[in-house]
């Protein structure tokens, strides 16, 4: 058939038929890199493709490629039967392939009508015909599952979940025969992942074939038809059947590694440990109230709840990036000046933010800098900086947390988003930092980075590190904690060991305080 | 989850390399931005000559065919001593707003006033109270004044747009209007003329061959340079300018930095009106009338952000040689000043297109 590795033809789940895209030998050639080096893959109609693959194995070029936002330097691309040469985005879209990227790609200043709309205004004579254009909108949403946004409203008042519908929409907008979503649950809480669930399998059962990205496996397993795994580049594996293929072998496949996606042994903390973060009925009007927590050091409290439940803020409350209304905040004992980063950061805490690119680097930058971000001046003499100091102890934090490549000089953006993580951690390492808040440390982190992410978490607080963890990932913040908080509308609804709750418990809880 | 094999490291300290994790190559998405892991680091030197050529390459260009328009319609009026001297002793003055500038430009801001403050110091530090004492004192007492009057006024902005939240572009608009309207009201709208002879003497002198107001914009370029590259001053304004979230959750305190760079903006007003007085020997409710602008202009074509995040000082002192060596080819060749802001409209322009064109190669090679 397509190639000559691995091949199981049709599952159960995909329409019998010709396939309604099929792309061969695909290449492309970055400047110093080759970012595809030959990619097959093949798409039914109606079935769900899912792309997996470490971050750098080529997922976003290809995707990129399939959108016309890149040209291919070789390969060939066959579109419902026809050779097809994606030239621009425009010509994309017009053939009928959307694109929901993994950054929201939306427009805050415009309304949700204008955004779904962009580029494809409704308009008679140059004039737009904003009621016909908002019906449709309206009708969009609705076929969504979310009717109660108003078509009208600003989408940056919208949640990021909001947004995501958005992108959504917009990609209906276009009559899509194949949807590509990038990482669609980034941003979800399981409810609304149920929710996008719903809406892939409505728009297969209309025939059209989307092509899934994500990282989570449990996600690909629940709505999944067929797999294709990139590994460098190389298509490795194409047209495995979701249900007949071990989760091993996907690991094994995408890593070329047999290492399973685990979290590191917790030693428990020791009984004399000092408190070394307590946090003493910390409220923020309107988002969260009389939030108690004491972390030891060694320990690591992990904060479940929903998206919107009030975790993240939680965190950057503590931290100072947002001023509690009442409570208090101590680091070894000493009361924090409310409201004050700075203030948290030389008391020793460090926040690895939920948005890294918009809230924790400067992108343009090389990587030194960002890892140097908060202790540059520590290094200067005086006013003036010690760059080849900077660049030493930014070395030493690449070295030690196998932050690749291992080049201090190379520019924040270039890296995936696992080693940029690790430029946020290592620029607590380089601060000292005994607390440590991480707000959704695996976002956009790939499977096999995600196992060292967790490693070094652990390591931290067996160094005597005081670590606070959100995620939305339950798992996540069940497998990595001592101690769980479980956090909803903005309450403490239930605290205790992580081994004596698993991820049902959690939801129930969750559930249960949202019903009251 | 059940507990499984231990992670690949035990501590962060002992890491073991792992040759079969992949190089993230596709994330940059622009063509360029990703390079591949056997390419061999270029040395120090090979890449301080690339960068610097390659960011100021077409400022070079450019200035060079101003010069060689000049040459060719002036000849030896343009490519004289004498004239090159009169072309640095012009830039002077905008030079040093320009650096001012730099800094609030590459902080993610704008100051639309400084060229109004330079005019309120300028009749601040010349009215008849302050001439007095000069004379009585010393003539620092007519330099303080103006740098007093300029870093106020620049504190003032600072104040606003960091604490109280105004947008930039607003809050030094008003002081371009109210500082203006001060000066007149000071001046009652007379030019008052310096009369403190040591004063001039000073300012009006040449240092080896050289005036003393193309010395103090060689000295601002100088400090501002190091202050921008060498300093922790200048990485936070880096910071601010790149990502001020970020910045502010590291630790830096985003306000107060604000707040500095447009005091150092309002500080290089007042050394501009110090310079503006000695030029013209006299203080006047219109001086630096439209110099924001120039200024502006300067620092975008030198390849600062307009955005923030990054700033070149030298890319700003080419601009500014760029405009002032334009407008003496104009003078020499007695053609119209609207000539000339055509002229200078379209090497905005070009400028910026060329910067654009040539940073993009640099990046892919």
């Amino acid at each position: 058939m397509v190639n000559d590795v691995q091949n199981v033809p049709g599952s159960p789940g995909a329409q019998p038929g010709a396939p309604i895209l099929t792309m061969r030998g695909i290449v492309k050639h970055f400047p110093g890199a080759k970012a595809l080096d030959g990619v097959d893959l093949e798409v039914l109609p109606g079935e769900v493709h899912c792309l997996l693959g470490q971050n750098g194995a080529g997922k976003s070029t290809l995707i990129k490629v399939l959108a016309g936002a890149h040209r291919p330097d070789s390969g060939t691309i066959t579109w419902r039967g026809e050779p097809f040469e994606v030239t621009t985005p425009v010509a994309a879209l017009r053939a009928g392939i959307a694109t929901m990227y993994q950054e929201l790609d939306v427009v805050d200043g415009l309304t949700v009508t204008e955004n779904v709309d962009l580029g494809h205004e409704l308009a008679s004579a140059g004039f737009t015909q904003r009621r016909a254009a908002r019906a449709r909108t309206a009708e969009l949403l609705a076929r969504l599952g979310h009717a109660e946004i108003p078509p009208g409203r600003e989408v940056g008042r919208l949640s990021a979940a909001g947004k995501q519908v958005v992108s959504m929409a917009r990609a209906l907008s276009h009559d899509a025969r194949l949807i590509v979503m990038d990482e669609p649950s980034a941003v979800l809480d399981s409810e609304e992942v149920a929710n996008l669930f719903r809406v892939v399998r409505d728009l297969t059962a209309a025939g059209v074939a989307v092509v899934y990205i994500s990282h989570r496996l449990d996600e690909i397993r629940e709505v999944g038809d067929r797999i294709t795994v990139l590994k460098d580049g190389r298509t490795v594996a194409t047209g495995l059947a979701v249900d007949k293929t071990p989760t091993a072998d996907l690991i094994r496949l995408m890593t070329g590694r047999t290492v399973e996606h685990a979290f590191p042994e917790r030693p428990g903390v020791p009984a004399g440990a000092d408190r070394r973060l307590v946090v003493a009925d910390l409220s923020l009007r309107g988002v969260f109230e009389d939030v108690s927590l004491t972390v030891r050091s060694g320990e690591v409290v992990g904060l479940a709840g929903l998206v919107g439940s009030g975790r993240s803020e939680i965190l950057e409350t503590i931290y100072g990036a947002r001023r509690a209304t009442s409570g208090s905040v101590e680091v070894a004992g000493r009361r924090l000046r409310a409201g004050s980063v700075s203030a948290a950061v030389g008391a020793g805490i460090g926040l690895a933010p939920e948005e890294r690119k918009s809230q924790g680097l400067l992108l343009d930058e090389p990587v030194y800098r960002n890892i140097t971000l908060s202790t540059f001046g520590r290094f200067a003499r005086g006013p003036m900086l010690d760059e080849q100091a900077e660049r030493t102890a930014a070395r030493e934090q690449i070295t030690a947390l196998d932050l690749r490549p291992h080049d201090p000089d190379r520019t924040a953006r270039t890296l995936s988003g696992g080693n940029q993580q690790k430029a946020m951690l290592a620029r607590w390492l380089v601060h000292g930092c005994d607390v440590l808040l991480l707000d959704e440390p695996t976002r956009g982190v790939d499977v096999g980075a995600r196992a060292e992410i967790y490693g070094l978490v652990r390591a931290l607080a067996d160094r005597g590190a005081a670590v606070v963890v959100v995620s939305s990932e339950i798992e996540e913040v069940l497998g990595l904690s001592d101690e769980v908080l479980v956090i909803s509308e903005g309450r403490v609804v239930h605290r205790c060991p992580a081994e004596q709750i698993d991820e049902h418990g959690v939801l129930d809880l969750v559930m249960e305080g949202s019903a009251a | 989850m059940s507990e499984q094999t231990p992670p690949t490291l035990a501590t962060a300290g002992s890491v073991p390399p792992d040759p079969d994790r992949p190089t993230p190559v596709d994330r940059g998405g622009a063509p360029g931005t990703a390079v591949g892991p056997t390419q061999p680091p270029p040395s120090g030197l090979r890449r301080f000559l690339h960068g610097a050529a390659g960011r100021n390459i077409g400022l070079v260009i450019a200035l060079v065919l101003v010069c060689v328009v000049g040459f060719a319609t002036a000849g030896e009026r343009f490519a004289s001593v004498d004239n090159l001297m009169t072309i640095l002793r012009f830039a002077a003055v905008i030079g040093v707003l320009s650096i001012g500038m730099t800094f609030v430009i590459t902080g993610g801001g704008i100051d639309l006033s400084v060229g109004s403050v330079l005019g309120l110091a300028s009749v601040w530090a010349s009215t008849l109270a302050t001439q007095t004492m000069a004379g009585d004192i010393h003539w620092i007492v007519m330099v303080g004044t103006a740098l007093a009057v300029g870093t106020v006024c620049g504190l003032v902005n600072g104040v606003l747009i960091a604490y109280g939240r105004v947008v930039a572009f607003i809050a030094t608009l008003a002081m371009m209007v109210g500082a203006r309207g001060l000066a007149e009201m000071i001046a009652n709208r007379q030019t008052q003329l310096v009369t403190v002879d040591p004063f001039l003497d000073f300012f009006r002198a040449d240092l080896l061959g050289i005036s003393v107001l193309v010395w103090i914009f060689a000295a601002v370029a100088v400090a501002g340079w190091v202050l921008l590259n060498r300093t922790t001053f200048g990485r936070r304004t880096l910071a601010v300018g790149g990502n001020p979230e970020a910045a502010r959750l590291a630790g830096i305190k985003v306000k107060r930095h604000t707040m500095y760079l447009y005091a150092i903006a309002g500080l290089t007003a007042g050394i501009a009106a110090v310079m503006m007085l000695a030029r013209t020997t006299a203080g006047s409710s219109t001086h630096g009338q439209y110099y924001e602008l120039d200024a502006i202009a300067a620092v975008v074509v030198g390849g600062t952000l307009l955005a923030g995040g990054r700033g070149t000082i030298v890319g700003t002192v080419f601009g500014v040689l760029i405009f002032a060596t334009l407008a003496n080819v104009f003078t020499q060749n007695n053609l119209s000043i609207s000539a000339q802001a055509v002229a200078r409209g379209v090497i905005i322009v070009a400028a910026v297109l060329l910067q654009q064109r040539l940073a993009a190669r640099h990046r892919s090679t």
